[in-house]
């Protein structure tokens, strides 16, 4: 059996790197968050990279493939499934509480938002 | 100083992955629960979707879980958005007219909504059967808001419809569970007849379970982009 090509992972690593650092060093509110939806769309690529093996296919029986020894693990994939959508609320709750700084701050920049500075 | 620190933060987190995840045989061949979901899958659900049949069936309790985390950041954003209403002063400044999307965008977007809205129904009733379900399915049918929201300006979304499309589904899915429970001694017991293979009507609960998650991701995904487009228009 081969092995997975190691660059999906190496890419899925990048791109959580690539979040947690526009977490890390970027000073605009909406910025760090489109750096969470980078690191969480990187996490959900790096756990469906993990299940992946290769030549096989989707965990779905249909008439005309019905060998369950053929298909890749179904468990990455129903977590990554449900991941999705908490992601998708967890980075609206998050805008919203950007509104509500903008609102009361006038401002995104973490520097000028007292309680917010590293 | 800050991008060195986060830097040097990183540098220890891709090594410490490097050196804990290099020996660990990925991609290699799957695991034990994964091989006994895949052989017995559809003996025990009825559902040929092998990932429902883990969502629903074998882990449907964690997935009541992750539609409380949804339900929960939904209620966190309205309350954020909507909680001081109008009280900051926001009222001189950024208040833009918006302009009206052109003849085409409005009406192309009335002719897609219920198309879209069909399309969402789709997905989350065949969800035991094909790629999809109630998450996807409600997300799609969120979409159709957003584009509605997106092509009229002056669209407004009843919140009373919502709640109640929401609530109703998360009741149903945790009754459900509870007859489950009286009737086969454990919670989200699939208690219905498991029909025969690759047809709508099977796999016993959980096209009814994945429904409702559909309409409620579906109706909380919608009640979020009704607050964002609100929120906007007040100030």
């Amino acid at each position: 059996m081969t092995t997975g090509n190691p660059m999906m992972y190496v890419g899925a690593v990048g791109l959580i790197m690539i979040g947690l650092f526009t977490v890390l060093s970027k000073r605009n509110l909406i910025k760090i968050i489109v750096g969470l939806t980078l690191l969480d769309t990187g996490v959900n690529l790096l756990l469906v990279a993990i299940g992946y093996i290769h030549n096989r296919t989707a965990p779905i029986l249909t008439q005309a493939h019905a060998d369950p020894s053929k298909m890749v693990d179904p468990v990455p994939q129903a977590l990554v499934l449900t991941a999705i959508v908490i992601g998708l609320g967890v980075t609206a709750l998050a805008l919203a509480l950007a509104i509500r700084v903008y609102g009361h701050y006038k401002t995104l920049d973490t520097r000028k938002i007292r309680g917010l500075k590293w | 100083m800050r991008a060195f620190v986060s830097f040097s933060v990183l540098a220890l987190i891709v090594v410490g992955l490097a050196l804990s995840l290099s020996h660990v045989p990925f991609g290699k061949d799957r695991m034990q629960v994964a091989n006994y979901y895949l052989d017995h899958g559809v003996a025990d659900t009825g559902a040929t979707n092998l990932v429902t049949a883990v969502v629903l069936n074998y882990r449907a309790l964690d997935t009541l879980g992750e539609v409380t985390v949804l339900f929960i950041a939904s209620l966190g954003l309205g309350v954020f958005l909507s909680w001081p209403k109008k009280k900051e002063g926001t009222q001189e400044e950024g208040k833009r007219e918006l302009p009206e999307a052109s003849l085409i965008v409005r009406r192309g977007s009335q002719f897609l909504f219920p198309l879209i809205i069909l399309f969402g129904g789709y997905i989350f009733l065949h969800g035991h059967l094909t790629p999809g379900g109630g998450f996807q399915g409600g997300s799609v049918i969120a979409s159709a808001f957003l584009l509605m929201f997106l092509g009229n300006n002056a669209y407004r979304l009843r919140h009373t419809p919502l709640t109640v499309t929401e609530s109703l589904a998360g009741i149903t899915f945790v009754v459900v569970g509870l007859i489950g429970l009286g009737v086969g001694g454990y919670f989200l017991n699939n208690f219905l007849p498991k029909g025969s293979m690759f047809s709508l009507f099977s796999a016993g609960v959980i096209p009814i379970l994945y429904s409702a998650i559909g309409l409620k991701v579906g109706a909380e995904l919608s009640g979020i982009v009704a607050n964002m487009f609100e929120s906007r228009s007040e100030r």
